[in-house]
């Protein structure tokens, strides 16, 4: 086996497009889940109305990039909007149900054959990407040291995604050290006891919704935008439930705990990857072959995770003090 | 039932509520609130069933009666949590029925609950810091520029230290509200209502689970609040308790009102021993009240 291959594919991934984009989406689920105490089970949504928005006006009706942009923010401000009008006033459950589905309706919409004509059925939509690229400041080559080896093309992705990361964690910090953040952990704690001391709840939920959900949709973009292109599938529930994994890995209710959360996560799988692949090829792995290799390393995402809830359930950062407590 | 302004209070020579007569409705010289035909059902039982009621400013009002009288149903319906099927009600004069929770809040109501409702994995002190109204920093785009609130902040600090010693918490200000013990949250949620600035304040059982040693400091804390100005409404089956520092006592049970007057009047009152003993449990109430009545 080539560890050297091992190490360069873990250490890109550390940094990788993958990370930055679920880092995100967890950066936006921590904002619902872990400060407001929201169930948002769509996040998979609000970064597809991000990618598809984009997609769309770019590159089905020819309109420029900031154009798309706006048009995706604004889409999901609108699906905040929908989802949370109705729900926010019921018990939490209800939000988790709504946004699933709402997911999966899109997802499916998408990928159906009678609005191919928008967003391209099955296989997507591509080629709006060049307007980002020309506004690339650095010329063309290959940059970087050690394992970390970039074209232009795609340090540029990876330094507006960090750069975007980075923004919305400091946001989310800013946010949620203020009395506004406090407002939304009283909520988190306990609806009625927020109520109670005169806060509008149903405006504060709202506005996590929507805010954690914008954060959700710069993930799509980052998506889109690295991929070069959108696929429906791409925004399915794994998106969802891998952006919670992220979210439980780092800690919840702590600012940076989605990204650490991420880059964990898509080390482990890369290193689980290759080395079982590179097992399998050296014949030390007899009962499986390389394309099981993929399912398998899911299946060890999913046992740590397991010994992550019972050995350390506040997550890599999180404070122990505040597990206990729920308990009760 | 008809609500009788009693004749034996002119208006020109406003009395201490505790020289009013008693009886069910019985008007007040000043009233804070007044509640009239208000009605909630849970199906086939009618947990609450208030012809008239009204609370004297500045005063202190015990709510007694069993359990499941309807009294925290009261209390949710006048404070906006739960949703009236008939009946209006006005709060300083002006008619609040239909406000939201929050809003009330604002305008000067403030209740706390019979399970207490601390907020676990937030610090005594930001739970206290929760309370104060009107802060800059809880606006969405003012939240994220510290100058903005930074000084209120420290204002809301001070103040909420000062509740805190006031209440035997202030060692625990960095404590996970979670931590505390039974009595201690009661104490906190306490406190943390009296944060919001209240002209009346509704405590749903206050005392139940406070060590009795400190229940005679709260008495004390309750009473102070009246002095300031404070209207204070509160549940409580502590006989002595009752006796000891409320002016005036309303007694309900099945729903309805059945007795009020000044302590000593109300507790000698048969209707009212009846109503906790469940003697006459299939007679009316009300009827027998008037009866007894001189
Ligand atoms: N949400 C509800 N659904 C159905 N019934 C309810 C509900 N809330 C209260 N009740 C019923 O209404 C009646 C009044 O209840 P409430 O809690 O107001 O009594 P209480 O006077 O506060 O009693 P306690 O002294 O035990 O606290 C009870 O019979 C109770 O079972
Ligand atoms: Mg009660």
């Amino acid at each position: 086996m080539d560890w050297s291959t091992v190490l360069t594919n873990a250490a890109t991934s550390l940094v990788g497009l993958q990370t930055i984009v679920y880092a995100l989406a967890a950066v936006g689920l921590n904002l619902h889940f872990g400060y407001t105490g929201l169930l948002n089970f769509g996040q998979a949504a609000f970064a597809a109305v991000g990618a598809y928005g984009l997609a769309i006006v770019v590159a089905s009706a020819g309109l420029p990039l900031p154009v798309g942009l706006a048009a995706g923010l604004a889409g999901s401000v609108v699906l905040s909007v929908l989802l949370g009008l109705p729900t926010l006033r019921l018990r939490a459950d209800y939000l988790a149900i709504a946004t699933i589905a709402a997911a999966e309706i899109l997802r499916i919409s998408a990928r159906s054959s009678t609005l191919r004509e928008f967003t391209g059925g099955a296989s997507g939509i591509n080629g709006f990407t060049e307007p980002f690229h020309d506004l690339n400041p650095l010329p063309p080559g290959t940059y970087g040291f050690g394992p970390w080896r970039y074209h232009e093309r795609d340090l540029w992705v990876l330094l507006v995604g960090w750069t975007v990361l980075a923004v919305c964690c400091l946001v989310v910090w800013l946010l949620v050290r203020s009395p506004w953040g406090r407002v939304l952990r009283g909520i988190r704690e306990d609806e009625d006891a927020a109520r109670g001391l005169g806060k509008n709840v149903y405006a504060y939920k709202m506005q996590a919704l929507a805010i954690g959900g914008v954060i959700g949709t710069l993930a799509g973009f980052v998506y889109a935008l690295g991929q070069g292109s959108v696929q429906p599938d791409l925004y399915g529930t794994e998106l969802t439930f891998f952006a919670y994994t992220v979210l439980l890995l780092g800690g919840v209710a702590r600012v940076l705990g989605p990204v650490v959360g991420a880059a964990i996560f898509w080390v482990v799988l890369s290193l689980t990857d290759t080395v079982l692949r590179g097992a399998v090829d050296e014949g030390w792995l007899t009962f499986m072959s390389t394309t099981q290799v993929g399912q398998v390393r899911f299946m060890l995402v999913g046992l740590a995770l397991m010994f992550l809830m019972i050995f350390r359930p506040q997550g890599i950062f999180g404070d122990p003090r505040q597990i206990a407590l729920d308990a009760r | 039932m008809t609500h009788d302004r009693s004749p034996s209070t002119p208006a020109d020579r406003p009395p201490g509520p505790e020289t009013l007569r008693g009886g069910p409705g019985a008007a007040k010289p000043d009233p804070i609130l007044v509640v009239d035909g208000l009605q909630r059902r849970f199906g086939g039982l009618v947990a609450v069933d208030v012809d008239h009621l009204e609370v004297q400013r500045g005063s202190i009002t015990a709510l007694i009666g069993p359990n499941g009288a309807g009294k925290t149903t009261l209390f949710n319906l006048l404070t906006g949590f739960d949703r009236a099927d008939h009946g209006t009600w006005t709060f300083d004069g002006r008619p609040v029925h239909g406000v939201p929770a929050h809003r009330l809040v604002r305008s000067g109501m403030v209740r706390t609950f019979q399970l207490t409702k601390v907020l676990s994995r937030m610090t005594v002190l930001e739970n206290m810091r929760l309370g104060a109204p009107e802060q800059r920093g809880e606006g969405l785009l003012r939240a994220l520029v510290r100058p903005l609130w930074a000084r209120q902040e420290a204002e809301i600090t001070a103040r909420a230290e000062a509740l805190l010693t006031r209440f035997a918490l202030g060692r625990m200000r960095d404590e996970y509200a979670g931590s505390l013990s039974g009595g201690q949250r009661k104490l906190l949620e306490m406190a943390r209502a009296l944060m919001t600035s209240p002209r009346m304040v509704m405590l749903d059982e206050p005392m139940a689970g406070v060590n009795p040693a400190l229940t005679q400091t709260l008495l004390d804390h309750v009473r102070t609040l009246r002095d300031e100005g404070m209207t204070v409404l509160f549940v409580e089956h502590d006989m002595d308790m009752v006796r000891d520092i409320s002016d005036w006592v309303v007694v309900m049970a099945q729903g309805r009102v059945i007795a009020e007057g000044p302590p000593a009047v109300v507790m000698s009152d048969p209707a009212v021993v009846d109503a906790y003993l469940g003697a006459h449990h299939d007679a009316p109430l009300t009827g027998s009240l008037q009866e007894d009545r001189p």
